[in-house]
């Protein structure tokens, strides 16, 4: 058994109209609880107003992200022994974004500079040409491989003060994504890749704190993917290629 | 000017800056052994064409480094957006270059 009955929640409530504002909640506590499952119990049997958003409960989604206790976190994948103090914990919706409401954090901002970093695909060939072989072993295929398994969960936006203090800048998971595609031997458009991190916010304003690369929930490096894209672009300045 | 240029200058104006700074410290260290004067200083420095155009490419060295470097903290840390920002960091570098150049001056011509 738990070493108390219950926890005391703290959630951080409101929206764009009103100022988020902090309700404790009382919720049983149990030998094997995440952070969502207490999230969930409050809304199912203490506030049915409370929003939050989750999908897959199992880290695959990537949509439950939270503050806990000050620290972005998936909520699915965190235990509550790991996080409360006793027998407390605080959770509130994930930092550098709007809200919309309660937990539920306005992504828009965060897909939009997915997109300015041109983490879109341009193809090298057509529906009707053979497709390409790639060679997995390939050092350029092995830089790609290490940010795929993003699943764009905003952690690493949230986490990082470069973000906090510069809104303009693109963010650790967009610059990870343009650094996936620009090592991708699939991606026929590098130099357009390279100006759109180049630009207002792009990877040339990152501190290299590596708060991303810390707090990153599936251990994804964004911070050397971004100092992939500096070098990159020195190179390029210097004339020299790939 | 873009963002990247701006992080160009202060990485290559960086790269400029740290011979200097080793030549500055190790010079300063070998010129107190036995006292320092100021007739001693000058002596060293007035009319040479050498340590004019180092002291010279040090100051403007330091401006550019050091304004690209404010302005960034300009708009993480007091908010300054667009022109203002600009404005305000060219000034800084401009100010240090000012300083700069009349204490080169001073002790070389």
């Amino acid at each position: 058994m738990p070493e108390q009955d219950h926890l005391t929640v703290t959630v951080q409530r409101g929206g764009p109209d009103a100022p988020l504002q902090p309700q404790t909640f009382q919720v049983p506590a149990y030998d094997n609880q995440t952070v969502l499952d207490v999230v969930s119990w409050i809304q199912q049997n203490s506030d049915p107003t409370l929003t939050y958003r989750f999908a897959c409960r199992v880290g695959m989604c990537g949509s439950c992200a939270m503050m806990v206790n000050g620290v972005p976190r998936w909520t699915c994948r965190t235990h509550v022994g790991k996080v409360s103090k006793g027998g407390a914990i605080e959770v509130g919706p994930l930092r550098n974004l709007p809200v919309i409401k309660d937990l539920a954090a306005d992504m828009d901002p965060f897909f939009d500079k997915w997109v300015a970093a041109e983490g879109m695909h341009h193809p090298t060939r057509t529906r009707h040409d053979a497709i390409e072989a790639i060679d997995p072993v390939a050092s350029d295929r092995q830089e790609a491989n290490a940010g795929i398994e993003c699943i764009n969960c905003s952690v690493c936006y949230s986490a990082c003060d470069t973000v906090a203090g510069n809104p303009d800048y693109l963010g650790p998971a967009a610059l990870q994504r343009a650094w996936t595609l620009f090592n991708d031997a699939k991606d026929a458009d590098r130099d357009t890749i390279l100006d759109a991190v180049s630009g207002k916010g792009g990877c040339h304003s990152c501190h290299s704190m590596g708060s991303c690369t810390t707090y990153c929930p599936n251990e994804l490096d964004p911070l050397s993917a971004i100092l992939g894209l500096k070098r990159a672009t020195a190179k390029r300045f210097f004339g020299g290629r790939k | 000017m873009t963002e990247f240029h701006l992080y160009m200058a202060q990485r290559l104006s960086a790269l400029v800056m740290a011979p200097f700074v080793i030549v500055h410290i190790g010079v300063m260290i070998y010129a107190i052994q036995g006292g320092l004067s100021a007739a001693e200083i000058l002596g060293r420095t007035q009319g040479s064409v050498f340590w004019f155009a180092f002291y010279g490419m040090f100051v403007i060295a330091v401006s550019i480094h050091a304004s690209i470097g404010l302005r960034t903290i300009l708009g993480e840390w007091a908010g300054l957006r667009g022109g203002m920002r600009d404005g305000a960091s060219a000034l800084i570098g401009l100010g240090l270059f000012a300083l700069g150049a009349q204490a080169v001056w001073a002790v070389t011509a």
